[in-house]
């Protein structure tokens, strides 16, 4: 959990979070094969690439939605999918908070209960306490208004904070944002790459960001991946400026320059 | 100046809340000392801004410079003042009010309900010219759904109920010597009844109940906004194959139901009574004319029209949260179990009248 101390004292050899030859698939069609890389402790890890690469489905295996059909995924060394759900359940609620692409809010809940909820069932924390902290939680991403509103009567962008705001529920120490600042104005989006810098400064956290907003991307991202949709794999390592700047592979180029179309005709739906 | 030390830790419960009154008659520039400061999360920055609201509520100047870097920049995104949300306000029960709302909110829906029937049916002229919108895909795939998957149920409930009418009209026709009078119960009420009622009730629970959520889904998903955009009219895409494919089925399980009925009857009936198959058979030829079957169809076809439209328009009204789909799911099954029954009544009583 968010504990700057113990974090940073911990030693840096085992990296946080670590992919070994994953590969995922749905039934026969594989999405990503062969996948390594490492994420370590207190990183802003960018994963990027085409829209339809995979990247999503990357992170589904990662907090526990997908079960690669091989390979490892280790949580501070631990085998992830080797473990009882009963422990990847308890690694999850404990260290996970997770936006979702489409923010999957609860429908039924107002914003301020779909904070608070987690906290509900998982702290012993009084009802002023919890109401207290979801107001904070929901402050930070500047939703603290929208408390006794319905998911259904927000914005697609306000309803990317609150899932936000949902995701810092617990304090997690990893936290996973599939397209945060997809949906939100440009001062709202760089206000929340402060947030993200802010959290991992302030709280310990790593995190685990899938974006296309290269600015965000190039601001706050201190490592990454770049998946590929035509090799079905990794075809790039490094923090988007290293891969702006150094990477020679013309897909990745392409991207980070947001230019279309290249020689092998590969380019194709690399960009947004 | 305002120290805090130790271990600030929120999700463990138990720290302290900064109240306006906290402050007393606290007068110099605002600050903070955190040297001590242990272990702290989220349940700190909570304290602290509430201390700085209250601060700044009493116009002092805050001075946040001996923050630690971490916790000073999650209080910058945070607003110096929030609006308390306004508390919900308590309304009065107006019995008067009440009725009027529920009575207005039933003509409105039968409006709603004709001025859907208008639309669809004006879709179906068009369907019949070939210009409506309707892709005979979907009302395949729907008459399948509501029919020939229909199939287990109906015939076991259809079965079981002639095979109940015929126990029960056994025992206590044998003790007039009336045993074959049991062909004519049987294939009366089934014909004329059970089998309508009881298939409309299936079809009111299972596919009246199916199409209200998924128009509710749909809507939730926004998918008739975007048919609206498109220009597309939801009449024609949606309600049209949906009603039609009610229609078309509702009757011939009927018939179908009927012929379990009357074989779960003639089952009971030989094995129990003694009676021959072929005087059996000859029974019900004789007791249930044809227009009895007519009687049923008709029937029928009033049932499907009136599920499909209840159920869509319900679907049509529904809220967007998930909840609201299990909401409008549950209505649908309930006013179309509620209909059926409804109808069949009145029908008894044309029928009546008109001397079927
Ligand atoms: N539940 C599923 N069943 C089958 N295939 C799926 C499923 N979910 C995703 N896919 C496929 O997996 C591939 C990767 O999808 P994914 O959502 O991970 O893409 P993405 O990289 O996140 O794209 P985007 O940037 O557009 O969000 C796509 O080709 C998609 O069709
Ligand atoms: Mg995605």
């Amino acid at each position: 959990m968010a504990d700057p101390t113990i974090v940073r004292a911990q030693d840096g050899s085992t990296p946080l979070l670590a992919l070994r030859d994953v590969t995922l698939a749905f039934g026969p069609k594989v999405i990503q094969q062969k996948l390594s890389f490492d994420v370590n402790r207190g990183s802003i890890f960018a994963v990027m690439g085409g829209s339809g690469c995979g990247k999503s489905t990357v992170l589904k295996s990662m907090i526990g939605l997908l079960r690669p059909g091989e390979g490892q995924f280790l949580v501070e060394g631990e085998d992830y999918w080797a473990d009882t759900e009963q422990r990847r359940i308890e690694i999850g609620r404990g260290r996970f908070g997770v936006l979702f692409q489409n923010s999957a809010l609860w429908s039924a809940l107002t914003v301020g209960e779909n904070v608070a909820l987690p906290m509900q069932m998982f702290t012993k924390l009084d009802d002023v306490e919890i109401r207290r902290l979801s107001l904070l939680k929901l402050a930070l991403v500047g939703m603290e208004h929208a408390y006794d509103q319905l998911p259904a009567e927000l914005s697609g962008g306000m309803r990317k904070r609150a899932g936000l705001a949902r995701a810092l529920a617990l304090d997690p120490d990893i936290l996973f944002f599939d397209e945060p600042s997809a949906g939100l104005d440009p001062i709202t989006s760089s206000r929340l790459d402060d947030l993200i810098v802010n959290l991992r400064d302030g709280l310990g956290a790593t995190v685990v960001i899938v974006s296309h907003e290269l600015p965000s991307l190039f601001a706050i991202a201190d490592d990454g991946v770049f998946l590929s949709a035509t090799s079905k794999t990794s075809i790039a390592h490094g923090s988007p400026v290293f891969l702006r700047d150094y990477c020679s592979d013309p897909v990745v180029q392409d991207f980070m320059q947001r230019r279309h179309g290249n020689e092998d005709g590969s380019g194709r739906g690399q960009l947004r | 100046m305002l120290v805090v030390k130790g271990s600030w830790l929120g999700r463990l419960g138990g720290l302290p809340e900064f109240r306006s009154d906290d402050l007393g008659d606290f007068g110099g520039p605002f600050g903070f000392d955190t040297r001590d400061l242990g272990r702290w999360d989220t349940g700190l920055v909570a304290f602290l801004w509430d201390a700085i609201r209250a601060a700044t509520r009493s116009g002092l100047k805050i001075d946040r410079s001996s923050l630690p870097d971490a916790i000073r920049k999650l209080l910058d995104l945070l607003p110096d003042e929030i609006a308390e949300p306004p508390k919900p306000k308590r309304s009065v029960f107006r019995p008067f009010y009440w009725l009027g709302g529920k009575v207005i909110d039933a003509l409105t829906e039968v409006g709603a309900l004709s001025d859907l029937t208008v639309q669809m049916s004006g879709g179906g002229v068009r369907a019949v010219l070939g210009r409506a919108m309707l892709r005979p895909v979907d009302l395949f795939s729907n008459t399948r759904s509501a029919g020939p998957s229909a199939l287990t149920i109906v015939s076991v409930v259809n079965f079981l109920v002639g095979a109940i009418l015929a126990f029960v009209g056994a025992v206590q026709l044998r003790r007039f010597a009336a045993d074959i009078f049991v062909a004519d119960l049987v294939g009366l009420a089934v014909v004329r009844e059970m089998a309508a009622v009881m298939t409309g009730i299936i079809m009111a629970g299972r596919t009246g109940g199916a199409y209200a959520s998924r128009i509710a889904t749909m809507r939730g998903n926004e998918e008739l906004d975007a048919l609206a955009v498109v220009g597309i009219p939801v009449s024609d895409y949606l309600i049209l194959p949906s009603v039609l494919a009610l229609v078309i089925t509702m009757p011939v399980l009927y018939l179908y139901g009927c012929l379990l009925g009357i074989l779960g009857g003639f089952l009971v009936a030989i094995s129990m009574l003694n009676i021959t198959a072929l005087g059996y058979y000859q029974q019900t030829l004789g007791a249930v004319p044809f227009d009895q079957f007519a009687f049923g169809f008709v029937k029928t076809l009033a049932f499907g029209l009136m599920i499909g439209l209840v159920s869509c328009r319900i679907g049509l009204l529904a809220g967007r949260s998930a909840a609201d789909v299990g909401i409008a799911a549950t209505r649908a099954v309930v006013a179309g179990i509620v209909g059926v029954i409804a109808m069949d009544a009145i029908f008894a009583v044309l029928a009546d009248v008109v001397g079927v």
